[in-house]
């Protein structure tokens, strides 16, 4: 099906890998940014970041890639299904990642939440390692942004405790620690939170102004 | 199968709305079970979760499933559908500028698809003739209506949809905006992407999916055959839950509940979506307005039934636009994908009612659809393209 040779098919495998084309389309500039790091430091030199949807199957053509990994979450998956048509705007066919005895990847890939395509052709043992790559670094990524929002979360806890704090040292002259203890034991006392039983305080001094 | 707990995948489409109903009104519960929403942003992604498993059913594209039978794609599981969620449903969307020329090219009636058709060619020769880049429009997938009923159209006035536009997959929330920036020239999708536009004041609905194609599957609940076989009870439980969201959507009397649960899936006013249940559409921006129930169609028996003769007419248009060789053994698959027996086993069967047209389909062109003489349908059209080509007559 493919038109042309393929361009680097005399020079060694790992030298020809390190040269295959790969396109990254994700609309997770940081997500993007990691995985492309992730594949130079593992040898691929030829990697290129789409972050720009609009004309997106232009800017295929141009880059012309052997591979091309796209984020689950982007619209624009469906718009790289056109790839696999007959029609004369497409250059040379491309197949996803998978056949039936890649069941497993493809859980994987799904899950990790990135999907695979490569020029027919190519073969799969070549890419591999790029989809392996791919997969861990999507889930790095994803374990990154939990422990990020868990962060933000503490962050946001810790403020409420301490405008809490504020008020009640204010209201019943406590110090800071006793304030704090009070919450605590309070906390304690009902099953809840300490951030929970500060919402509350804060709450009720708004209410009774 | 008590408390079973479905996962189902959806685009947030107005055309969803019995699956969402179903889940949320206690149909469902009714049947003894729960539907888990799964929003998904991409067909490919509802095909590949409900392949592998990751989805119980799925609301996908009726053409979509006719594919994924063939083994046309990816993973080869096979797919089939036992309920028809919408018909119709979707428009041909153009920019004013394109609306102009159309007008410049043609005394007659656009709203007369032939005629609409007839001027599209003449522009597109004339573009041609001045060294203009060719029109592009935007449909939603490769197997999709969006596609088909484009090229249909096209194709019926003299233009050829591979070789004198450009045909690009956009996903419909991005359609609206690629028409203003000039992206694209037209498009066809469904709702509420079209009404969007015309109240965004970027665009002119053209035709109303049924002035193309009178009455026609848009989407289906689509399932693996092995679950429906492993599932019996189950997925009978389900088409009666979706039978029954479906009716309470075709009631009017029921718009503002159903509007309301459906809105708050896809995220539009509950108002946009009675408008488009009921059929009231603003064309263009101060323009007329249509109003006509068979813009979409949810429920009833004859719109609810899976119809193996929309199967055959699919299958058809996937071998008309090169997407699949014609053999009698496809046409066979396609066919058996669409199980009217396991809504007939779940309903019972009724009388057909509702105004089908007699070949099923009732497309603006051609001659009538026959299932069982399919090659000579498509000489139809090849014998027309390799006549006078209208595009280059001016």
């Amino acid at each position: 099906m493919r038109k042309g040779p393929v361009s680097s098919g005399s020079e060694p495998s790992g030298q020809r890998d390190a040269n295959l084309k790969i396109a990254i389309v994700d609309e997770s500039a940081v997500r993007a940014a990691i995985l492309e790091d992730g594949l130079r430091e593992a040898g691929f030199t030829q990697v290129t970041r789409i972050e720009e949807t609009r004309n997106l199957l232009a800017r295929i053509y141009a880059l012309d890639p052997e591979v091309i990994l796209i984020g689950l979450e982007s619209p624009s998956r469906d718009t790289l299904e056109q790839l696999f048509q007959m029609s004369r705007v497409v250059k040379r066919p491309v197949a996803m990642f998978v056949d039936q005895s890649d069941r497993a990847s493809i859980q994987a890939a799904m899950d990790a939440g990135v999907s695979a395509y490569i020029v027919d052709g190519l073969r799969k043992d070549r890419v591999t390692t790029i989809l392996d790559l791919c997969i861990s670094r999507f889930n790095a990524f994803s374990r990154l942004q939990n422990e990020l929002d868990q962060a933000k979360g503490a962050l946001e806890e810790r403020k409420l405790i301490d405008r809490a704090k504020a008020i009640m040292m204010k209201a019943r002259g406590l110090s800071e620690d006793e304030a704090y203890a009070l919450m605590r034991k309070t906390a304690m006392n009902q099953h809840k939170k300490i951030a929970e039983i500060a919402q509350v305080v804060i709450t009720a001094a708004e209410l009774l102004g | 199968m008590t408390n079973a707990r479905l996962r189902i995948g959806y685009i947030p489409l107005v055309d969803a709305a019995a699956l969402l109903v179903a889940a949320d009104c206690g149909f469902a519960q009714e049947e003894g079970f729960e539907i888990e929403l799964m929003r998904e942003v991409s067909w490919s992604n509802v095909r590949d979760k409900l392949n592998l498993g990751l989805f119980d059913a799925a609301h996908m594209l009726s053409p979509l499933v006719i594919a994924s039978s063939l083994g046309l794609g990816h993973v080869r599981v096979p797919i089939i559908t036992p309920f028809n969620l919408a018909l119709n449903g979707n428009a041909i969307t153009i920019s004013p500028q394109l609306h102009a020329a159309l007008s410049e090219h043609t005394a007659g009636d656009l709203a007369d698809p032939n005629i609409s058709a007839r001027a599209l060619a003449q522009v597109v020769a004339d573009r041609k003739a001045r060294g203009i880049e060719p029109l592009t429009f935007g449909m939603t997938f490769p197997f999709s209506n969006h596609n088909y009923q484009l090229r249909f159209w096209m194709a019926a006035g003299g233009v050829d949809p591979d070789e004198d536009v450009r045909l690009v997959v956009l996903p419909p929330p991005y359609m609206v905006e690629s028409l203003a920036s000039g992206h694209v020239d037209g498009f066809c999708v469904g709702a509420p992407w079209n009404l969007v536009a015309v109240e965004a004041g970027v665009g002119h609905i053209l035709h109303l999916g049924y002035e193309v194609m009178a009455r026609v599957s848009e989407k289906v609940l689509a399932m693996r055959e092995r679950w429906a076989n492993d599932n019996p009870a189950l997925c009978a439980a389900l088409i009666r839950a979706l039978a029954r969201a479906a009716d309470m959507i075709g009631n009017p009397e029921h718009r503002t509940t159903v509007a309301d649960v459906i809105a708050r899936h896809i995220d539009v006013t509950p108002d946009l979506v009675a408008r488009v249940l009921a059929g009231t559409l603003l064309l263009s921006p101060n323009g007329p307005t249509r109003n006509n129930p068979s813009h979409i169609i949810i429920g009833g028996q004859s719109a609810t039934r899976p119809d193996p003769v929309q199967a055959a007419w699919f299958y058809t248009q996937l071998v008309r636009w090169g997407q699949a060789p014609l053999s009698d053994e496809m046409q066979a698959k396609a066919i058996a994908a669409f199980r009217s027996d396991l809504f007939d086993a779940a309903l019972g069967t009724l009388p057909a009612a509702g105004n089908t047209p007699a070949d099923h389909v009732g497309a603006f062109a051609g001659p009538e659809f026959e299932p069982n003489h399919i090659q000579k349908y498509l000489d139809f059209w090849t014998n027309r393209r390799s006549g006078p080509r209208l595009s280059v007559v001016r």
